[in-house]
């Protein structure tokens, strides 16, 4: 594949201390797909994700974006480079309406001289782009004025998502978004997924859930012990297989190990 | 609209009708408030008549205007112990400075020094994230010595004129008030406005309601955080010109209970002690609970002390009634 990596990672490092949470990590997103990363307890998968959503600036190494190199020191610099993030349980404010956490930080005002001094917010405007990017992802919710603590679990994080997908222009980040989820809201949030894979914004899926990774999943890189060990295709392992990857218990190809899938 | 059959979840199906109740959280105070009002009147045939009705407002400026401040740091899961003794400050600080410098300086000398309070018990609470209980007790007792010192252990009358504008009376019909009634209003609807239609406002509630999820929506919570202190040092300003108004004299052991009664009128009023989620307005009713309260318990003669016992009984109830629809609601 001669495509340029949406999201491109190279021999990132990060230590805390003694411990050496990033062992020279390599990581590659490309376009349009969905990129499982999975890993045991402890492998620095989420010291990972972190660097590449800018929660944590690593020692060393290099991150691009569509071949360039970039930066990041806070998340709000990889958001302004259109990575957005959808964290498991802390990504919406329960007492506020569904349009008010859609657009929390990033609210719209009036035009003209009430939103420009007295401030004031459009929130008319804001209900009704909520309404929009809910059902441009197939969520069934009446009224963008109800608050989240009305809904579902599957709901909230169908919230939480349509945020990340409204405003993430290039890199959609989930970190272990099933994880506080039952069978069927999870079974939600992966229709979510797909939806916006049909997008075609790449996806980064962290997650400890094997069907599920094997179900959404174009390409898993398997992180070991700091860093890469694996880039495999659901379709040539099995489950139990990328299992063994991960706790070290099978070897992978050469070309699993170059991450060259 | 396609909706997939999986997303399209019933909300309320087996929500009960109290739940909805609880979902509308300024019927609860308003309801206790009609059903006061409805006591006392049969009590006191002396209650609601225009005189009296004038009296209660005017004696509610001072809490009421505080119990905004106060509402704006519970808002974000604080709780501010000061925001009492701080107006007293403003008071000595007003009457003190009057008489040598004029009352335009002593407004801006009483403004600058409320909001340096409001910015010390910020500062702790972010910069070195200490809790608000700590921090404010801490604040009430140095500020309450420091007022006692700066005012030599003595009152200072003050002279009618700008000091006591806000005591002006306004006569409409039987009604009495006074232009510190309008200020209580205006307090009151800025507040609201700066809360509900603005992105700050939001924030305060956000900040409260999940400082994680805020942080990590990109709010910049610290800043949020502080704005809300120094915002009640403002309001505390206000409350010390009000309260010149009312009894043109600043006493350094004035307002004793006022800073219990501002969290109470909160509380009562139907705002979370544990942040996120209520408004001024429930506030405002809350204000009016405990001023009919005080009013009418001292109509029929009971004495100051049962007062504060039935008050104190009112937050309890109030806080526990908070914790049961907080349960219901998670």
């Amino acid at each position: 594949m001669t495509q340029t990596p949406v999201l491109q990672a190279r021999n990132l490092v990060k230590r805390y201390g003694s411990v050496t949470a990033i062992n020279g990590a390599d990581f590659e997103l490309r376009a349009g797909e969905i990129l499982a990363v999975i890993g045991d307890n402890g492998a620095g998968k989420s010291s990972l994700i972190k660097a590449l959503s800018g929660a944590v600036v690593p020692d060393s190494g290099e991150i691009f974006m569509d071949g360039q190199p970039v930066r990041f020191r806070t998340t709000l610099d990889a958001r302004h480079h259109g990575i957005e993030t959808v964290y498991q349980d802390l990504a919406v404010i329960p007492a506020l309406d569904i349009a008010s956490n859609v657009y929390l930080g990033r609210e719209i005002r009036k035009k003209g001289f009430v939103g420009s001094v007295l401030r004031q917010l459009d929130k008319a405007a804001m209900r009704d782009e909520s309404m929009k990017h809910l059902a441009d992802l197939k969520i069934g919710i009446r009224s963008a004025i109800q608050s989240v603590e009305t809904l579902s679990g599957g709901q909230r994080q169908g919230v939480a998502v349509v945020r990340a997908a409204a405003f993430g222009k290039r890199v959609i980040i989930m970190d272990e978004p099933t994880a506080a989820l039952g069978v069927k809201e999870s079974g939600m949030v992966m229709d979510l997924i797909r939806e916006i894979k049909g997008r075609g914004l790449p996806v980064i899926l962290i997650s400890h859930d094997m069907p599920h990774v094997f179900e959404v999943a174009d390409r898993i890189h398997v992180h070991r012990l700091g860093r890469r060990a694996a880039v495999v295709r659901p379709q040539d392992r099995s489950m139990s297989e990328v299992v063994a990857l991960m706790t070290g218990a099978a070897e992978p190809t050469e070309e699993e190990r170059a991450g060259a899938l | 609209m396609t909706v997939s059959p999986t997303m399209a979840a019933p909300i309320s199906k087996r929500k009960t009708d109290f739940s909805r109740v609880l979902h509308q959280p300024l019927l609860g105070p308003l309801a206790a408030l009609i059903l006061a009002v409805i006591i006392f009147s049969v009590l006191s045939s002396r209650f609601l008549t225009p005189f009296n009705v004038s009296l209660i407002l005017q004696q509610s400026i001072v809490v009421g205007i505080l119990a905004v401040g106060q509402t704006l740091i519970i808002l974000t899961a604080g709780i501010d112990l000061s925001i009492g003794a701080t107006a007293v400050l403003g008071t000595i600080m007003l009457a003190k400075t009057v008489g040598t410098s004029g009352p335009v300086v002593a407004l801006a000398a009483t403004l600058l020094i409320c909001m340096a309070v409001g910015a010390i018990n910020g500062a702790l609470v972010t910069a070195f994230k200490l809790p608000p209980f700590i921090v404010t007790l801490g604040t009430f007792t140095a500020v309450a010595a420091a007022t006692q010192l700066f005012a030599g252990s003595t009152t200072y009358p003050t002279q009618p004129g700008v000091l006591s504008f806000l005591g002006t009376p306004i006569r409409a019909g039987g009604f009495n008030i006074t232009v510190g009634v309008i200020a209580l209003i205006l307090v009151y609807a800025v507040t609201w406005y700066a809360l509900t239609q603005t992105a700050g406002g939001k924030h305060i509630y956000a900040v409260g309601g999940s400082p994680t999820a805020a942080r990590l929506a990109g709010i910049k919570t610290s800043r949020t955080l502080f704005s809300a202190y120094l915002l009640t040092g403002v309001i505390a300003a206000i409350a010390a010109w009000a309260a010149l108004g009312r009894i043109p004299t600043a006493d350094p052991n004035a307002f004793q209970t006022a800073n219990l009664d501002t969290i109470t009128a909160v509380v009562i009023g139907g705002t979370s002690l544990f942040g996120g989620r209520g408004s001024v307005l429930g506030t405002l009713i809350g204000t009016l609970i405990v001023g009919v309260l005080r009013n009418g318990l001292t109509l029929i003669g009971v004495d100051n002390l049962y007062q504060n016992i039935a008050t104190g009984v009112l937050v309890i109830v109030a806080v526990a009634f908070d914790q049961f629809a907080r349960r219901r609601t998670s």
